[in-house]
């Protein structure tokens, strides 16, 4: 594939738990990605105005401090703002199944769990993103 | 026994050796990794060969240097060992209910976990707390929240811990002040409060200012509390933040002591005698899977710190030499699939605290990888304590695996490897020089990265995520604890008020003594109590901090 997905991942709010984070960072980069990590205690704003600087076709939040429900609409928000509505909304973290099923209905990509595979986060990435560029190229 | 009997009997050994080997080499084994949990090979058995123990210089009696075998003489046949389990959420009303049904069920000390807002210095009603207030813990912005918290519990008789570092020392002087209010007599304060923030930077990542001002809060700490608060921990030197961050059991032991060794060449350098206190250092550990590492790396803490204190930093008092710590069983060890079987995980990691000779132990419930624990799953958690304590008999002796080739000889690899950190530190200037480096932050990523491909790749099992799974393990049936949204709310009106109620002018006076002090090298502890009674709020204090000694900015180590 020539084209390279490039991905920020993000840690939204006041939460320092950032293993997670760093892991998947690392992980993401081995399957080829181009990844960004905003490091600690960023607002959604200014993820979002990474996320349109470096131009990123993925954003990854990952939340460990309860406020999920509170933080991806926000980050939305942020991004649509900024014209940047199309990018690939996905993340991970202590977020009980009901929360995740509700964010995931709102249109929010699939959220990742605790004992998740880091290579099943990858390859549901590279998947999803070919598929939308496979229907990108077909309407173009 | 005759010289020949000897010579007889290394002979038996040897021949036993030699048939062993054999039968070993022949044999069929597991296909699997013959590894600790921190990834360092281990033999099939351990034998004499495998130890060079001298009884005196390593192990000594429990009480007597280097307590390898424990602080106490009695270790808990005189008392057991304190069960502590921390505790927090939503409102401080919400968490003083918890503590009193906590106390209720038998637990000897309280707690605190505090939400993100009050970890990092922000009030509850600040921008930056939207949505994260009560939720991993409680929300403390005033005096007049830790009097709700700590309403009807007598201060004088109940210790409390306080998981907290960057603002430590102002939700100190709330506690210190809220203990006036109830006519408790500073001095009779027993308790900790973690105000670790070295391993902040590392491990943890909350923080308020940059780590010269931060440790000079510390000392402050220190200083005062020797004088005014002397039966108060002043700090917990926590290696729990650095384990459960990734890090082997090396890493932890040798960060966590690098960490407390420098507090210890801060205290002097600000003029005070080491033994004036060294003996209120606490020290924190975490409690993972690795059975007989954890043990030995319990040993091994308490045998590096006895001898540093008194061989390097030239402590008298023994109690200076002497490691006293808190144990929590392993967040990370917890998995989301199968909870019920976390109650097994934390019961043998809490035996091994007990094993290794903890003075305090919290062991987590069940449910905490899918959200804070209910009641239900604390009480288990409480009673897998009770069990050890109570049925197992295993508290009667002390350091029982002492003298064990295995248990040994993990114990002096750990102590070997902790020295080489401590030297590759001392290479890059110290600890502080090492966290701006991001030398300290590098090496637990990579363990932590090392770990989970381990898991991915199926060489380290945990039991249903790579082995034994279920397919039905997505929907768990445990309940879960949610925090009202109503509690922000009620944060938000509160704080109002108390704006509203307090003597402004006396308010602002507090915090521009609190200004002039930092300026001026006077004791900070001191005027954050007088704030406190004045009702400045936690936000207030910290952002004359974070004006005048500049927010802390972390290295980038990816």
């Amino acid at each position: 594939m020539a084209r390279k997905i490039r991905v920020l991942i993000g840690k939204p709010g006041l939460d320092g738990h950032d293993r997670g984070a760093k892991t998947i960072a690392a992980v993401l980069r081995d399957h080829g990605m181009e990844v960004i990590y905003t490091g600690l205690h960023q607002t959604p704003g200014m993820i979002a105005e990474t996320a349109l600087q470096e131009d990123v076709d993925v954003v990854g939040l990952s939340i460990l401090s309860g406020a999920h429900m509170t933080l991806f609409p926000r980050v939305r928000a942020e991004l649509e703002k900024r014209g940047m509505g199309h990018v690939l909304l996905t993340g991970g973290g202590i977020i009980p199944q009901e929360d995740s099923e509700a964010l995931e209905k709102e249109g929010f990509g699939k959220l990742f769990g605790p004992g998740t595979r880091t290579e099943d986060i990858a390859l549901w990435i590279q998947s999803t993103m070919e598929d939308r560029w496979k229907n990108e190229e077909i309407q173009a | 026994m005759s010289d020949i009997k000897l010579a007889a009997e290394r002979g038996k050994v040897s021949d036993a050796r030699k048939v062993w080997e054999e039968a070993f080499q022949k044999a069929r084994l597991r296909d699997a990794e013959f590894t600790t949990i921190s990834g360092a090979s281990l033999k099939p058995v351990y034998g004499p060969d495998d130890v060079d123990l001298d009884h005196d210089r390593d192990l000594g009696y429990p009480g007597t240097f280097p307590f390898t075998r424990g602080p106490h003489p009695t270790m808990y046949r005189g008392r057991l060992w304190t069960m502590r389990q921390f505790a927090g959420f939503g409102s401080a009303q919400q968490t003083n209910e918890r503590f009193k049904f906590l106390l209720d069920h038998g637990q000897t000390g309280l707690s605190v976990a505090f939400d993100f807002p009050t970890l990092m210095g922000y009030d509850s009603d600040d921008e930056v707390s939207l949505g994260e207030v009560g939720q991993v813990g409680v929300a403390i912005s005033s005096l007049a929240d830790m009097e709700t918290l700590m309403s009807g519990i007598p201060m004088d008789r109940v210790s409390t811990s306080m998981t907290i570092n960057g603002p430590a020392p102002i939700l100190l002087a709330f506690y210190i002040a809220c203990g006036e209010k109830q006519g408790v007599d500073p001095a009779k304060l027993r308790g900790t409060v973690q105000n670790d923030i070295l391993k902040e930077y590392q491990a943890q990542h909350a923080w308020l200012v940059g780590a010269e001002p931060a440790l000079r809060m510390i000392t402050d700490v220190m200083e005062y509390c020797s004088e005014h608060v002397p039966l108060w921990n002043t700090i917990s030197i926590s290696g729990y933040h650095i384990r459960e961050a990734g890090s082997t059991a090396a890493q932890e032991l040798a960060f966590t002591l690098a960490n407390g060794m420098e507090y210890v060449r801060r205290g002097v350098a600000a003029g005070m005698d080491v033994d004036a206190f060294a003996p209120r250092l606490s020290f924190f550990f975490d409690a993972h899977l690795d059975f007989f590492e954890e043990i030995a790396k319990f040993r091994a803490a308490r045998r590096i710190w006895a001898r540093k204190l008194r061989d390097e930093f030239g402590a008298k008092d023994p109690r200076s030499w002497m490691i006293r710590f808190h144990t929590q069983t392993a967040g990370v060890s917890l998995t989301a699939q199968q909870p019920e079987n976390n109650i097994v995980r934390t019961a043998l990691e809490a035996l091994s605290a007990v094993l290794g000779g903890t003075q305090s132990l919290h062991t987590n419930s069940m449910d905490e990888t899918l959200a804070l624990p209910t009641e239900k799953a604390v009480k288990i958690a409480l009673r897998t304590q009770q069990v050890i304590a109570e049925e197992t008999e295993v508290a009667h002796v002390a350091d029982p695996l002492a003298g064990s080739y295995f248990v040994e000889a993990q114990t002096k690899r750990l102590e070997d490897e902790a020295e080489a950190y401590f030297r590759e530190i001392e290479k890059r200037g110290g600890v502080v020089p090492a966290i701006e480096a991001g030398y300290i932050q590098r090496e637990i990523h990579h363990s932590a990265l090392a770990y989970q491909l381990a898991v991915e790749k199926g060489t380290k099992k945990v039991v249903g995520v790579n082995t034994y799974v279920e397919a039905l393990d997505a929907k768990p049936e445990i309940d879960i604890l949610r925090i009202d949204p109503a509690v922000e709310e009620a944060q938000r009106a509160g704080l109002v008020a108390l704006r509203g109620k307090r003597d402004a002018l006396g308010a602002r006076r507090e915090l521009d003594a609190i200004r002039e002090a930092c300026r001026s090298g006077d004791n900070l502890l001191e005027r954050f109590i007088a704030a406190a009674h004045a009702y400045c709020t936690l936000g207030e204090i910290a952002n004359v901090l974070r004006a005048e000694f500049g927010e802390y900015k972390e290295p980038m180590i990816l």
